[in-house]
């Protein structure tokens, strides 16, 4: 059975070094999970597209990553939150091609299609926590589409 | 050396620089562990600036070191693709990981103009089969 040790943290989001920290605690955490490999790199994909736009659209933040369970099934949830401008449209935000930062716009969108949960919140001129769950031992998809 | 969270300044298996080595008519350049995006950045400067000077005219940039590539990364291969075409020279990627590959599709980032080889050998096969300009030039001053 999995312990939560090497799983919680908090990480702070401030410099392109920092994307580098994240990706490797969460590709430890993740293998520490029990996720494999492609599931691994998908969430490790995922994490370092929200810590980039929790670094350039935030100005930067922190992520917070702890163990979760649903019945007998073990997950690994991350928070990305900052106290950036916030994001006034959140359906054009999700949007593939859409981007306010000189990126592909693929971030956020493509971010939610690579987790199983995925829930944002933002607040204009307060800041945006971006809250991604994925399972180790896949359960039914609970992603929805869209 | 450390920062203010007491993590040293560099991370372990990060790269800090990727050598641009030329063999022949070829730049071969191997990506491996975790790269800053800084250090991506100054890749793509690299690259064009050595394609410039040596007149090379294709790059091999082997990617089967990598675990992940994101859409930042994703997006500075293909820079680099554009930017060699522009060049002279043709750009592939190799060694793609079967897992990295699943992602970028679903990340939505196909990649539509980059060239790709499932290793750096048959990277170097494919741009020595398919004829480098340079070559083509002189072949066919021999053969008017």
């Amino acid at each position: 059975m999995p312990t939560s040790a090497g799983v919680e943290a908090c990480l702070p989001i401030g410099s392109d070094l920092d994307l580098v920290w994240v990706r490797q605690h969460v590709r430890q955490a993740a293998a520490r999970l029990g996720f494999g490999l492609v599931e691994q790199t998908k969430l490790v994909t995922a994490a370092s597209e929200l810590a980039r736009n929790t670094l350039v659209h935030g100005g930067g933040g922190r992520m917070d990553s702890a163990q979760v369970t649903r019945g007998r099934a073990v997950g690994l949830r991350l928070a990305f939150s900052d106290d950036g401008p916030g994001i006034a449209d959140l359906e054009l935000a999700l949007k593939d091609g859409y981007t306010s930062g000189g990126g592909l716009g693929m971030g956020l969108g493509g971010a939610r299609r690579l987790v199983h949960e995925f829930s944002l919140e933002s607040t204009v001129g307060v800041g945006t926590t971006v809250t991604v769950v994925s399972w180790a031992s896949a359960p039914p998809r609970l992603r929805e589409e869209f | 050396m450390s920062d203010s969270y007491g993590r040293p300044v560099s991370v372990p298996g990060a790269s800090a620089h990727v050598p641009v080595l030329r063999l022949g008519d070829v730049l071969l350049v191997t990506l491996q562990g975790d790269l800053y995006d800084s250090v991506a950045q100054q890749l793509q400067e690299d690259i064009g600036a050595t394609i410039a000077t040596s007149g090379v005219t294709g790059v091999v940039i082997d990617i089967s070191g990598m675990e992940v590539v994101d859409s930042y990364l994703g997006r500075v291969l293909a820079e680099i693709a554009a930017q060699s075409s522009l060049l002279a020279a043709r750009t592939v990627v190799a060694g793609m990981r079967p897992a990295v590959a699943i992602t970028l599709v679903e990340l939505g980032l196909t990649l539509p103009g980059l060239r790709t080889a499932l290793n750096a050998e048959a990277a170097m096969d494919l741009l020595a089969r398919t004829g480098s300009g340079s070559r083509f030039r002189r072949s066919s001053a021999e053969h008017p």
